[in-house]
């Protein structure tokens, strides 16, 4: 490519050269809208920032976030303890710091178990029709006929408590409503031509569905994810809450909160700090999540 | 139309059949020996065959399966070993609880939730919509355990004006007789005001921070229900056939958006069943919620499958009521 033309040029260009020109030009023109709604950039802000400081919490936090001393229990927050501490002494703020990491570890697991299952089970209901339809989807308004919570919490019964059984769980209830989509999509482009001009080439179903279907489900997948990260956020706090997530003395926001449940008249910052930082992700969540749909499709407003 | 009930009846039959085999599955997922779990360690191979064999383990998985599912046709959840009771008798007993906290957090849903939604459509940009908007997103972006502490610590720790946790006062259990099992009925049935009083002041907080979710889910479908309407032809020429603007959103729009209104607002009340799981725990209130937790804690399978069964089947249940009721309600459907 000649040095003459710039990025910006490549990317604005009337007419593109190439598929990939074409797929850039496509996230440029997203990005531009997604960058005029400034709550959508403020939810993205705080998943960055939140990205960062799980990532750098041993500079943020350097004392650890499982440094005891029993002389120091029950601090109101201070200069030397921003948030105060809990009932061990552990410093809330560094707690809080390294519970982000807790946080985006079970919302990328959840998201990376929950999103091909989903894609995968919807696709193939959409592609084949007909009785692999019927049961894929039966199977799905089972799953669809729980409350996310109530369903993880007897899949944690049968698994028994902590991380790993938690993000199964969670992944578990997360996986229908993004099999009920991609299957919706798929049925808009399941009778498209380039559809039957791969298959009239001699592609197996499979490569069909692999290659040439779940990319196109893809985007919108991606939005509804983004849109039920709140939620999924917030069933596994709720999780850690009663003491089924995260075993101590792991940190994590929800089982920090149910420690400040019996220090609720003497030592309010307990549960305080916690329940701010589960409301600011998931606020955030929704926020980047209402605004990709916006972008991305248009029919919602 | 004959064909369409078959149809319908057929595929509720077939969701709660999986249903079941969901439940059974997570029966049999479980890392313990329930039977071990029963007997105890050190009992000898004698007795541990036996019970094996009362539990039917020995027979065939699709045996298994048929008692499994003949049993939960009959109520028969077997015994919750944390409580000693039956678990179709303890669920009796949880339940009117929850309807309580649940029907009083519907109440404040649609109560504040419609009108805010109206206002938010009618209004749309203006503040009125723009405090709709951050209410709702609050609302669905709350953990609601942690709404329900902030409230105790605010309003029952601080300022000492709510009930705290529970349902009644120590001093008021047992005063009336369980007519209902709701208190707020009850204490008026039986002219204990005082009773009733102290019942109110206990379900005030948890019911409005569990009907806070609710309202903002209300309110914002209320909303786009709204702003489609609004937008139709019909809204033009009853305004220019010279109606006023009251009664052309109460009587025009609003008419047309109250069928979709009810299913929005049976699916809201059964999502509370999933918001009561946390708020009871937080209150200690006694109700559904509590008892699948304490039930999970200790590790009890039976109580856990019951209530994970149960509301499966309510969720089913009103998910065909707001069907029948949207058939019942719009005349387009007939």
């Amino acid at each position: 490519m000649s040095g003459t033309v710039s990025f910006r040029d490549w990317l604005t260009a009337e007419t593109t050269s190439s598929p990939r020109q074409a797929s850039f030009q496509r996230l440029y023109f997203g990005w531009l809208r997604l960058r005029a709604n400034p709550l959508t950039l403020l939810g993205l802000g705080i998943i960055c920032a939140l990205v960062v400081i799980a990532i750098a919490a041993p500079l943020i936090a350097p004392g650890g976030f499982d440094d005891q001393s029993l002389d120091a229990r029950l601090l109101p927050p201070s200069g030397a303890h921003w948030l105060g501490t809990d009932d061990l002494g552990r410093d809330i703020f560094a707690r809080l710091v390294y519970g982000s990491r807790t946080t985006l570890y079970i919302a990328t697991l959840v998201a990376v178990i929950a999103a091909p299952i989903g894609l995968l089970v919807g696709t193939t209901a959409g592609y084949f029709g007909g009785w692999v339809d019927g049961a894929l989807m039966r199977i799905n308004d089972i799953f669809l006929s729980f409350p996310g919570l109530i369903l993880a919490l007897g899949f944690v019964a049968a698994l028994g408590p902590g991380l790993r059984n938690a993000i199964i769980a969670v992944a578990l209830t997360a996986w229908p409503p993004i099999a009920r989509l991609a299957r919706a999509e798929t049925l808009t482009i399941r009778k498209a031509d380039y559809i039957a001009a791969v298959r009239i080439q001699g592609a197996s179903s499979f490569r069909i569905i692999t290659r040439h279907i779940m990319p196109m489900c893809l985007p919108s997948v991606i939005v509804r994810i983004t849109l039920n990260m709140a939620g999924i956020i917030l069933t596994a706090a709720g999780l850690g809450f009663l003491g089924l997530g995260a075993q101590p003395p792991a940190p994590e926001w929800g089982a920090m909160l149910s420690t400040g449940r019996s220090h609720l008249t003497g030592a309010w910052w307990l549960a305080t700090a916690p329940g701010v930082a589960i409301l600011v992700t998931s606020l955030a969540f929704n926020l980047l999540g209402d605004g990709l749909r916006d972008v991305l499709d248009p029919r919602a407003e | 139309m004959l064909i369409a009930i078959l149809k319908r009846a057929g595929s509720i039959a077939a969701t709660l059949l999986g249903l079941l085999a969901l439940t059974f599955f997570m029966g049999r997922m479980l890392p313990v020996d329930p039977v071990v779990s029963i007997i105890g360690e050190q009992a000898d191979q004698a007795t541990y065959d036996m019970v094996f064999h009362q539990l039917g383990r020995d027979k065939p998985l699709i045996t298994q399966f048929y008692l499994f599912v003949r049993d939960m046709l009959h109520a028969d959840f077997g015994n919750a070993l944390f409580t000693g009771h039956r678990v179709a008798d303890d669920l009796a007993k949880v339940f009117p609880a929850t309807i309580e906290l649940a029907t009083f957090a519907i109440i404040i849903g649609v109560v504040v939730g419609v009108p805010l939604g109206m206002l938010a459509a009618v209004y749309r940009g203006s503040a009125i919509d723009h405090v709709a908007r951050v209410v709702g997103l609050l609302g669905y972006s709350s953990p609601t355990f942690w709404l329900g502490l902030m409230g105790l610590i605010i309003f029952y720790a601080a300022l000492g004006v709510v009930g705290g946790p529970g349902r009644l006062d120590v001093s008021y259990i047992d005063m009336v007789e369980p007519h209902t099992g709701l208190l707020l009925v009850d204490s008026l049935i039986d002219g204990e005001y005082e009773v009733f009083w102290n019942a109110w002041r206990h379900i005030v907080l948890p019911g409005t921070i569990l009907g806070y979710g609710s309202m903002a889910y209300i309110s914002r479908l209320t909303r786009s229900f709204m702003l489609e309407q609004l937008r139709q032809e019909y809204i033009i020429a009853a305004r220019a056939k010279g109606l006023s603007k009251m009664r052309v959103i109460w009587r025009h729009a609003f008419g047309n958006i109250a069928v979709q209104l009810v299913t929005v607002i049976a699916l809201a009340y059964a999502f509370l069943l999933e918001g009561a799981v946390l708020t009871e725990t937080v209150f200690a209130w006694p109700g559904f919620g509590r008892y699948l937790t304490s039930g999970l804690l200790a590790g009890d399978m039976n109580a856990v499958l019951a209530c994970v069964l149960i509301v499966g089947v309510i969720f089913i249940g009103l998910n065909l009521l707001a069907d029948i009721l949207y058939r019942v309600m719009d005349p387009r459907t007939k």
